[in-house]
């Protein structure tokens, strides 16, 4: 059951210390911004957070890391021109980084969420990232063994929800948001506008109600 | 993995190195009309500039998109559409939008025709190293380049054949961290094209210079 709060405040209610928290968004397309900021004031603190950047300029995922909440980030490309938030943190020490290769980080998720409980994956064999993974050869090609990355809280964007919790997107701001939805305990997402029930053509549904637990108008 | 090519060596000498537009303008002509295509951040972009209007080529780009159109101006920028670096681009008719997941199963998939990567450092037999300098002060990136390095049906390189103090960036094993292993088809530099492979590196075409100047400083054997 999918619950329309008010505020953004009510969308990042009760997140826990040290949850692993997926945050959706390319860059600054589809980022939650206003859910990242409701969490700065929230407190939550040792987050884990899976997103493809580790922050750009000084706002959202950015803001979060400034704030000192976030131990670890799993990310695909925290360097940025404009990452110098994550860049000073982790030359100080101060901030743990696993970099995943961009397909498999979509792709562990997308496993968490569909309940597969690993994939061989050909991605990465014989670089870094393969080190110390099991392997196999299947029909002539290697495979790295890689495992699901489930968060507790997933926090996304997206353009239009109904009050039943189904979401479409615009665009390129789409990204990690649908797979990030099916990947997480609790999905929160913050869109441009709430319609009424039937008022989004169900042929054109992005994200499936099931997987929405909450949705802020921001 | 494209099949080896065949044919006499073509050797341009009465002109200098490519410039980096003739570089983009080379690549773009060695795209199939109607393929799908994948050009990576910083040097391959370019590539977009030259591709004829009536190709059919469809262009893919990694945060969810086919039938991206050229960088977006003025009105037209929209914070909700941009490319892999970001940038605000367009959108073409015939464009769809689709998630992370589904964007990189349609690399591994197999069903991307070409990519165009930029490279620190290419081996001989085809490897890839282009996301990491193992500097120990370095912050590791590597984005999509390893989905795409493996995935694309056909791997294209642009980059100088030469770094900064000189030292050739095809090389008969990477010392960089890799990328992907014996991913990469053609490289083209503003100095020659070459094919490389399980059988080591052909040139197709030099520019400016010989395959025996060239020969003489790189420290992988050349076919011609």
């Amino acid at each position: 059951m999918t619950l329309v709060v008010e505020t953004t405040d009510e969308a990042v209610d009760g997140i826990a210390d040290g949850s692993t928290v997926l945050v959706g968004g390319f860059g600054m397309a589809g980022m939650p911004v206003d859910l990242i900021d409701a969490l700065i004031r929230q407190g939550a603190s040792d987050l884990t957070v899976v997103s493809n950047n580790a922050g750009n300029g000084d706002t959202g995922l950015a803001a979060l890391l400034a704030a000192g909440r976030v131990r670890k980030v799993v990310c695909s490309f925290p360097r940025q021109s404009d990452s110098w938030v994550f860049d000073g943190l982790y030359r100080s020490g101060d901030i743990e980084l696993e970099v995943v290769p961009q397909g498999n980080l979509a792709e562990r998720m997308r496993a968490a969420g569909a309940g597969i409980g690993a994939f061989f994956c050909p991605t990465g064999v014989g670089t870094p990232i393969a080190e110390g993974k099991e392997t196999r050869e299947i029909d002539g090609r290697t495979y790295v063994l890689e495992y699901p990355l489930r968060g507790d809280v997933a926090l996304i964007g997206a353009h239009v929800a109904d009050r039943a919790g189904n979401l479409v997107y615009r665009k390129t701001a789409r990204n990690f948001g649908p797979v990030m939805a099916t990947a997480a305990t609790t999905v929160v997402a913050q869109v441009g506008s709430v319609v009424e029930v039937g008022e989004i053509d169900p042929e054109h549904v992005v994200t499936p109600s099931i997987y929405v637990d909450r949705v802020v108008t921001v | 993995m494209s099949e080896p090519t065949s044919g006499p060596v073509v050797e341009h000498l009465d002109r200098g190195p490519l410039s980096r537009d003739e570089m983009a303008a080379l690549v773009a002509r060695a795209i199939p009309a109607g393929a799908f295509v994948n050009l990576g951040i910083g040097q391959p972009t370019q590539v977009a500039d030259h591709l004829a209007a009536d190709s059919g080529v469809v262009l893919h780009t990694e945060n969810g998109m086919l039938g991206m159109g050229p960088a977006a101006v003025g009105d037209a920028i929209d914070p909700d559409l941009t490319n892999a670096g970001k940038v605000p681009v367009t959108e073409l008719p015939g464009a769809s939008y689709f998630h992370h997941a589904d964007s990189f199963a349609m690399m591994r998939g197999g069903h991307l025709d070409v990519c165009v990567l930029g490279a620190f450092q290419v081996s001989a037999t085809g490897d890839l190293a282009n996301w990491h300098t193992g500097a120990p002060d370095a912050i590791p990136a590597v984005g999509g380049a390893m989905d795409l390095a493996i995935g694309a049906k056909q791997v294209l390189v642009m980059m100088t054949l030469f770094a900064k103090d000189g030292t050739p960036k095809l090389v008969p094993t990477c010392t960089y961290p890799l990328t992907g292993v014996g991913c990469v088809d053609r490289v083209y530099t503003e100095v020659a094209v070459f094919e490389v492979g399980p059988g080591g590196v052909r040139v197709l075409e030099t520019f400016g210079t010989s395959v025996a100047e060239l020969a003489a400083r790189l420290d992988v054997p050349l076919r011609s």
